[in-house]
């Protein structure tokens, strides 16, 4: 009776462990393939420009909206502006739908979506920060990146 | 009592996290920003004056004692909060302080200082933000320190307030009086 | 001179904390019953202080006094005096106060409806309580005093609110978020003042559930108040955007969830008590993990409070004494802790041993993709990426499917073992005909085919049915009606049920477009015409707004009238998109207005949203049900005798 009972609790033990380590490798190694797939890298305008990003692959670009060049469609939603580093480069956003409230030409914007052949970006998706005072991180640091490498080409 | 090792299992995968937390934590540190421009010159620049439009500001015009220029701008909310210390500093601390009217509508910006006292020698008109570029700044508030040569010593992102110019602020001013 | 009042009591209730994380654990030290007794008058101050500090802050912002640096941040003269009272709890300094407030609530709750704990264990819970008072209290005195003033010059006028805080949903969601947060303190103090004494019985447990599902319930309520919010104010028609904040306070739902279930195991049949500690650790930590995202600014996210490092740091090193000392004790202490029943893999232990592997594995899946930005900065050397919404949605999907399909049998099964062929022997009428039926209802709404939502949506017709009458049996086959836990349970999970629902339909039905609309134009969605009236322009008390009116016909017949605004706030400089829709119950009409484009035309952003409703209804229905439980004459009964037995040895 009581080795009975010893024998099924060592036997329900040992299937849940062998539950536990196949269930775990098999969560994990999903996880970790889905996350490998759904990462989105960041590039900065100059990266874009000479030719870092990969096209035809989800990623982020971020920059300031140079001023003066945001065009809409007559017909439609479509909406084009030039992202900068305020340096050398230059990145023209393609983009269908509405932009964020926040918006607005001088100011830094991030963009998600991909590298067409023309080495245009068409984004499907435009973030702007919620707080217009400072600029998003990324676009903070693109453009300090930049001006340290001018100051160091010029100087 | 024995202490069986799977039972620290999970502090091990806590003090993991922390590692990264740390690491993570450090590398944001927002009053870590890239300091290009320390211990650079400030840069050249030609722009009018905001109260006298016909006169153009020169860098010249900044150099001569340690003094602060202080990005400003009406849009800006945080611009409002550390506008009182400022003018405390103009009025109790012999220091002098110059203004950087930031990507700004001039008469909504002479309006703004007529209303609120205006605690700078004068203020430099940068509408189209050339200057701020090439200061890198990020946004406004931006507050420098620059000494007698005219080079870029100091810079603090943010409103300053009472406790940042005493202590941050002050005691750079003191040093760079100090050493000349 | 009242900011200063405010400060002073602060700085009493620190105090008051230090007190009561001392002077009760001495009388547990020295068996003295009167050092035991009087951490609740402690408790009691501690409580009173907060709360007139807290009025002191509320009282600065009714009478403008923007002399103190933090209403000068976050409020205007023009501000309608609702938003003067939750513009408290709108930024970091006056959020954290309420957050200490409310642990101060639970602490004083926890003095007062204990009564069923001994008083040496009562006196070590609030002993731990004292702690993190402590904590809580230095926290805001040396790293963000609300009370702080900008003398002697100060603005004239604020800065104003932000404007996306200007909003019904801002004014509840957080205190019912910060009281699930800290009410997962209580479990958690429970669970080391346990260790502490070696003995987890199954009374622990017992004291641990009521408590847990209050906080869990809460913490349910402010989750759901805060994706109706997104949805209507920020989202432009989302519910729900897998964004770090809403996973830092999705992760500890997640795993207070699994608490909830394992609690029951432990308190019914003695299992998994080892791993029900760690649960109520976890679930507190993860808390506190959230408010160190949240407010340290090592994640990027639109809802981020203002980044400062003293914050960040200070929080870190709270975390690592908090979590990490209460890990050291559990290594040390549940070591000795055994729990060995054995349960047939058809009981409902093995169910809800499935339910917490789950739970834990959706958790880890998120926290893994919150961090994983963090991680991969630090690794690369600062490259920067983001995890987007794909990454979440296929992994927290399946798991949550599962758990949904365990749903189905788990609530039904027995301890120990269950007849595995029961459920299916007694319900098979139903288990064909609501397939059936939810074909019909597709049909009807005319909605189209798609083979998984339609499975889902039949598992969740199946739950609720099962779950009504198993109720209903109860209710009739009993000797009395059946138990608040009992009710709590059932209405808990048909809420999950509905939510589901809700989610499905959403996902699956919903239509929506962006377009080009001028006055005039008409364009059709879902079997609705959205006609464009016109546009005017209105003024509110602290922002102007362009205000389109829409006329939406379905057959020829006007439904709803919808008046979307894009206002601009003057103080704080702000546009804002406030959306205007149509509620119903199998069906929502969306309409947000984008920006002005061309002579008079704009982007206009329209949705149809079937049933997506009942994704808050359900979240509040499983709320409900775990206030329900509250009410059990179990947790109410008073163990005055054994109580006072326990003082006395």
């Amino acid at each position: 009776m009581k080795f009975g009972k010893m024998k099924t609790h060592r036997r329900n033990r040992l299937l849940l462990v062998l539950f536990l380590v196949v269930g775990a490798g098999g969560a994990a190694t999903f996880t970790l393939l889905a996350l490998n797939e759904n990462i989105n890298l960041f590039y900065s305008p100059e990266q874009i420009v000479e030719g870092e990003a990969p096209s035809g692959q989800t990623i982020r670009a971020g920059g300031m909206v140079v001023e003066g060049s945001v065009v809409r469609s007559e017909t439609d939603l479509g909406v084009s502006f030039l992202i900068s580093d305020l340096k050398s480069a230059e990145v023209t956003v393609r983009y269908e739908g509405i932009l964020p409230d926040l918006f607005r030409e001088g100011q830094g914007v991030i963009a998600r979506g991909q590298l067409n052949q023309d080495g245009e970006f068409v984004a499907d998706e435009v973030l702007a920060k919620h707080d217009e005072n400072y600029m998003p991180p990324e676009v903070a640091d693109v453009i300090a990146e930049a001006h340290e490498e001018g100051k160091a080409r010029g100087g | 009592m024995t202490l069986k090792k799977s039972f620290l299992i999970p502090l091990g995968i806590f003090l993991l996290l922390v590692l990264f937390l740390g690491l993570g934590f450090q590398l944001k540190d927002p009053h870590y920003l890239p300091s290009v421009m320390i211990n650079k010159p400030f840069p050249e620049f030609e722009l009018k004056d905001l109260h006298q439009p016909e006169k153009i500001r020169k860098k010249e015009d900044l150099i001569g004692e340690v003094a602060l220029v202080n990005v400003w701008a009406t849009w800006c909310p945080n611009c409002v909060i550390e506008h009182p210390e400022l003018l405390r500093i103009s009025k109790d601390e012999s220091i002098t302080l110059f203004g950087i009217n930031y990507n700004d509508e001039t008469v909504k910006a002479i309006n703004w200082l007529a209303r609120r006292e205006d605690p700078y020698r004068f203020s430099i008109v940068d509408d189209e933000g050339k200057l701020a570029i090439d200061l890198g700044v990020y946004g406004a508030p931006e507050t420098f320190v620059i000494d007698s040569l005219g080079v870029i010593r100091f810079r603090y992102v943010g409103p300053v307030t009472n406790e940042v110019w005493q202590q941050e602020i002050l005691p750079i001013v003191e040093h760079l009086r100090s050493s000349q | 001179m009242i900011p200063e009042f405010g400060h002073f009591a602060l700085i009493l209730a620190l105090g008051l904390s230090a007190a009561l994380a001392v002077v009760p654990a001495m009388g547990v030290a020295r068996g003295d019953p009167l050092l035991m007794r009087s951490g609740s008058f402690i408790a009691c101050g501690i409580f009173v202080f907060l709360l007139f500090s807290f009025f002191c802050l509320m009282e600065s912002f009714l009478s403008d006094d923007f002399s103190v640096r933090y209403v000068a941040n976050n409020s205007n003269s023009a501000l309608p005096v609702q938003y003067k009272i939750s513009a408290i709890w709108g930024a970091h300094e006056g959020s954290f106060l309420l957050w200490t407030l409310i642990m101060g609530g639970w602490t004083l709750a926890v003095a007062f409806f204990s009564n069923s704990l001994t008083f040496d264990m009562k006196a070590r819970v609030l002993s731990v309580m004292g702690l993190l008072n402590v904590g809580f209290i230095s926290f805001i005195l040396f790293a963000s005093n609300p009370f702080d003033r900008s003398l002697p010059f100060y603005p004239q006028d604020g800065a104003d609110l932000n404007p996306l805080l200007q909003d019904f949903g801002l004014i509840v969601h957080p205190p019912m978020l910060y009281m699930g947060y800290v009410g997962f303190a209580v479990p958690f103090a429970l669970a080391i003042a346990t260790l502490t004494t070696g003995r987890l019985d199954a009374a622990w447990a017992k004291w641990s559930r009521p408590w847990t599902n209050a906080a869990w319930a809460f913490l349910t309520i402010g989750i759901t108040l805060g994706s109706w919010w997104a949805y209507y104010e920020l989202g432009w028609g989302g519910w729900w955007f897998w964004d770090a904040v809403e996973n830092a306070s999705f992760m500890p739902w997640l795993v207070g969830t699994a608490l909830i279930h394992s609690l029951a195991a432990s308190e019914k049949r003695g299992v998994f008590k080892s791993w029900t500690v760690l649960l109520a650790i976890a679930t507190f930590s993860l808390s506190l993990l959230g408010a160190f995202l949240v407010r340290s600014g090592v994640l990027t996210s639109v809802h981020a409070f203002a980044v400062d490092p003293t914050r960040g740091l200070f929080i870190l090193i709270f975390l690592v004494l908090v979590i990490g000392g209460s890990l050291v004790i559990y290594a040390l202490k549940a070591s000795g802790i055994r729990s060995e029943v054995s349960f047939k893999w058809n009981s409902r232990e093995a169910m809800l041993l499935t339910n917490n592997l789950l739970l834990v594995v959706a958790t880890a899946a998120v926290l893994l993709g919150t961090l994983y930005p963090l991680l991969y900065e630090v690794l690369t050397d600062g490259k920067k990426i983001s995890v987007g919404p794909p990454y979440f949605n296929r992994v927290f999907v399946p798991v949550a499917l599962l758990l949904f399909l365990v749903m189905i049998i788990a609530p039904f099964s027995r301890w120990r073992k269950t007849g595995s062929d029961r459920l299916l022997r007694n319900n098979w009428v139903l288990f064909l005909i609501a397939p059936a039926v939810v074909f019909a209802a597709t049909l009807l709404f005319g909605m189209t085919f798609e083979p998984l939502a339609l499975f889902i949506e039949t598992i969740a017709l199946c739950i609720l049915v099962l779950l009504g009458k198993s109720w209903r049996d109860s209710a009739k086959g009993g000797w009395r009606s059946p138990s608040a836990s009992y009710t709590g349970m059932i209405l808990g999970h048909a809420g999950m049920a509905v939510a589901i629902l809700g989610v499905v339909i959403t996902v699956y039905y919903s239509e929506g477009r962006d377009v080009r609309l001028q006055p005039g134009d008409t364009v059709s969605l879902s079997g609705y015409d959205f006609h464009f009236e016109s546009v005017g322009k209105v003024k509110g008390p602290n922002y102007v707004a362009d205000q389109a009116v829409f006329s939406v016909r379905r057959g020829g017949k006007e439904v709803a009238m919808l008046k979307p605004e894009k206002r601009f706030y003057s103080v704080a400089r702000n546009v804002m998109t406030e959306a205007d829709l149509d509620p119903g119950i199998f069906r929502d009409l969306y309409i947000a207005l984008g920006e002005p484009i061309g002579e008079d035309a704009w982007a206009v952003r329209l949705h149809v949203k079937p049933f997506v409703r009942w994704i808050w209804v359900g979240g509040l229905l499983v709320a409900a049900g775990g206030f329900i439980t509250l009410i059990d004459r179990r947790y109410r009964r008073r163990k005055v005798k054994t109580a006072l037995a326990g003082a006395a040895t």
